[in-house]
């Protein structure tokens, strides 16, 4: 969806809105019907949440060029505001997730402020203490965690509007409106003057300065924007998936893997996100689920699962190896090919 | 063309489904009616595979040596498999998801704080027990409010009971504690903060000072810990680490002149892995455990012979047999195995449901003879865990690094349960009202 220039048609166009009506609707009408539990529980739920948070660190690191390493803190952000909302509170749900998201807003503001002034990767370095100083608040002070002992709190149970979403389609189905809701504001706003004005400061600060781009004002949007869609995702990920939260669980670990997902996946993508995420979150599943299947009786866990990271770590050098700007590029570049040879044929024909 | 970019948008989601479908399906193996099935959530590679592999090592040995030498429970054959958790939390969950669809579940046993936490909604909803042996939530002891959930042998509480009575019979009686001082050195995280308000609380009551001083997470420099501790000159030290924190503690004593023997270890600050790296530095430190180490005890010995003489055992390096973790998982195995074999009692020698087999454990009453008759004498005290307490009263014993190996120094000694409830009970009573749960005031009210 990045690419400006899209080449022309030659034959008749679909409509450019029908793919993500036939994946909603399958996501909604086909998706809940067919699987197990566990597909919900274990694979769709985290893979939305993660692709959700990719997506909003593509708009800070993919669309505007600002680096960050601090993707999991503005996830526990929003995951403990919401957390003290509902309780403290009692506000409607809905509400409470829309706020968290502003409480992420807020803190990704502050966070954003050294970016005025670094790049690169003295940012990366300053986003990093956004990292080490949430989850060190996080679990100094037991307040956030309604003094919990150990400093786990639960989550609450999800209810909107009298319906109870706690079962696995439930919680599947209210990860994946969320995420649908705000993956259509994002290219909305992608496709929007704001838009062109991030991409513009990742292009070329000095030259989007002259031409009229408020550059101060785009970045500190840009970190907002980001952290409110990644705060939404800290969410999901901790009401929806995990349904407990401890600091620890929103490390630096978390951080990167966010920015490998989108770095695989392709940056200054939409879509790059949700490919990205499949193969980070959900491709070493199917991995341990063929390995454990066929190999299960012969080796222990221990060395399956060292096999596959070695199987993932190969395939990813292979992916970027034959497209460095990501999977999205290299699944667009396939259909490309597709179609010079189409051009081709036809040019030969006439 | 533009039809293949639109196509191409299909493919994705649609190769993951069946992708995943296709081992989903062809892991729902029917499961043959005697069979009773463990789901293990190891970790065996990441930062704490020593514990790992010892554990799961332990627990897979004596569910071994019970289906060899006796054909299983009662001829119910028990099975398991195992799922590689590093000990995430994330990936405990995804293992929770998998293995759940395998039938004749018994038991959860994850060993891991976060993965429990993140596991009690789901095993209560799913009504299949969740045991955090000598660890866990300190309130889960409450089964009135947490029927699915045993901390079995030793919660946090009473683990700190157990310290401060061994503490107080160094220095002659509990009343000799007044005015004495001991800093607790606990690690940076949810597991370490767990105690910090029952050590406040004991030293109100015994009238010790007590100093808490935390070690950021991994833990690997503690240099001005240690020169706090130097200048606070206590009368003990209280190590309450995991993993690298425990030999860097020890040595970096060693390096500030702090007595050994003056250092208490807690639960996962005594084994093997933690001394052995500490080399010299660790001779003479003291530290707690529910379970003996070394392998003299009738059940490892049969456990040699039955299993690794015939090259089935878990263990890749033979010398850990025996070893803290080790025997950590031959008790848990023994306490797993012997609440099936109570429940078979009661509701028949078949494969039981979760809930029946809950219904065991808050039947698991294993006295110091029946301890003996099934080899474990020494190994471990007793058990007897009832439906609202779900500890089941473990006692404690203390064991001095000799250099080379632990060595017991201590009886078997009571933390102060009667003490303790009271605070357990308003926390599981604060977390009832948040969830909304129904307290129970009887034992068999859940099973239907």
């Amino acid at each position: 969806m990045t690419e400006l220039s899209a080449l022309p048609g030659v034959a008749k166009r679909l409509p450019a809105w029908l793919g993500p009506v036939v994946i909603l609707g399958l996501a909604y009408g086909v998706v809940p019907l067919i699987g197990s539990s566990y597909l919900y529980e274990a694979i769709l739920t985290p893979f939305l949440a993660l692709s959700l948070a990719a997506l909003g660190l593509n708009i800070l690191t993919g669309y505007t060029g600002q680096v960050s390493l601090g993707t999991a803190a503005f996830m526990a952000v929003g995951a403990y505001a919401a957390y003290n909302l509902n309780l403290r509170a009692g506000l409607p749900l809905l509400l409470d997730i829309v706020l968290a998201g502003f409480a992420a807003v807020v803190v990704g503001i502050i966070f954003g402020l050294p970016s005025l002034r670094l790049r690169g990767f003295y940012l990366a370095v300053s986003t990093l203490a956004a990292q080490f100083f949430v989850q060190w608040v996080l679990t100094k002070f037991s307040w956030f965690s309604n003094d919990s002992t150990s400093g786990v709190i639960d989550a609450p149970s999800l209810h909107f509007f009298g319906y109870s979403f706690d079962n696995a389609v439930g919680r599947y189905l209210f990860a994946l409106t969320i995420v649908t809701v705000l993956t259509a504001l994002a290219v909305r706003l992608i496709r929007s003057q704001t838009g062109r004005n991030f991409i513009a400061v990742r292009d070329n600060e000095i030259a989007a300065k002259v031409i009229g781009v408020p550059v101060i004002k785009t970045k500190l949007l840009a970190f907002a924007v980001s952290s409110f869609i990644i705060g939404v995702a800290g969410v999901i990920w901790a009401f929806a998936y995990l349904r407990t939260v401890e600091p620890a669980g929103f490390n630096l670990d978390r951080s990167f893997q966010i920015l490998f997902i989108i770095i695989i996946g392709g940056l200054g993508s939409i879509r790059g996100a949700y490919v990205g995420a499949a193969l980070i979150v959900v491709f070493p599943l199917v991995l341990s689920r063929v390995g454990e299947f066929l190999l299960g009786g012969l080796f222990d866990s221990g060395v399956l699962d060292m096999s596959q990271r070695i199987v993932l770590g190969a395939l990813i050098i292979g992916f970027l190896i034959a497209e460095p700007d990501g999977l999205v590029a290299l699944l667009s570049g396939t259909t490309r090919r597709f179609r010079w040879r189409g051009r081709n044929l036809q040019s030969a024909s006439i | 063309m533009s039809l293949i970019k639109n196509l191409r948008a299909l493919v994705l989601p649609a190769a993951l489904t069946l992708g995943l479908a296709v081992p989903v399906l062809s892991l729902a193996t029917p499961a043959a009616a005697d069979e009773q099935y463990f789901p293990l959530q190891s970790y065996r590679v990441g930062p704490y595979a020593a514990g790992g592999t010892g554990f799961f090592g332990g627990f897979i040995d004596y569910l071994n040596l019970i289906n060899i030498r006796d054909g299983g429970v009662n001829g119910v054959k028990l099975t398991w498999d195992e799922c590689e958790t590093q000990y995430e939390v994330e990936r405990g969950v995804e293992c929770y998801e998998r293995q759940k669809a395998h039938p004749g579940a018994a038991a959860w046993n994850p060993l891991s704080v976060g993965i429990a936490y993140a596991m009690i909604d789901r095993v209560t909803a799913d009504k299949v027990p969740l045991i955090t042996i000598n660890h866990g939530r300190t309130d889960s002891t409450d089964g009135r409010v947490f029927p699915y959930v045993f901390p079995l042998l030793l919660n946090p509480y009473s683990e700190t009971s157990g310290i401060i009575n061994y503490i107080a019979s160094r220095e002659g009686g509990i009343d000799n504690l007044k005015g004495k001082k001991i800093v607790v050195l606990y690690h940076g995280s949810p597991y370490g903060k767990e105690t910090i308000p029952i050590y406040e609380l004991l030293a109100q009551k015994y009238g010790f000072q007590v100093q808490q001083i935390e070690v950021p997470h991994p833990g690997n420099e503690q240099q001005s810990q240690w020169l706090t501790i130097r200048r606070a000159k206590p009368d003990f030290v209280v190590l309450r680490g995991w993993g690298v924190m425990n030999p860097v503690a020890l040595k970096t004593a060693q390096k500030v002149g702090f007595p050994a023997d003056h250092i208490v270890g807690n639960v996962w600050s005594n084994s093997e892995e933690d001394v052995i790296p500490a080399g010299d530095a660790a001779k003479g430190y003291v530290a707690i455990t529910t379970q003996a180490s070394g392998s003299q005890h009738p059940v490892l010995q049969e456990i040699v012979k039955t299993v690794y003489d015939k090259g089935l055992g878990n263990l890749e390096d033979k010398k850990r047999i025996g070893s803290v973790y080790h025997n950590l998982g031959i008790v848990n195995g023994i306490l797993n195995v012997e609440a099936i074999r109570i429940a078979q009692e009661k509701f028949g020698h078949r494969t039981l449901s979760g809930d029946e087999v809950r219904w065991g454990f808050e039947h698991l009453k294993l006295d110091p003879a029946r301890v003996e008759a099934l080899g474990a004498k020494d190994l471990f005290h007793s058990i007897n865990v009832t439906w609202d307490n779900h500890e089941g009263n473990g006692l404690v014993t203390f064991q001095q690094w000799d250099g080379t190996k632990w060595k017991v120094v201590s009886d078997w000694i009571a933390p102060d349960w009667a003490l303790l409830r009271p605070i357990i009970e308003k926390s599981s009573a604060a977390y009832a009202a948040e969830h909304g749960i129904k307290i129970r005031t009887a034992g068999d009210d859940v099973i239907n």
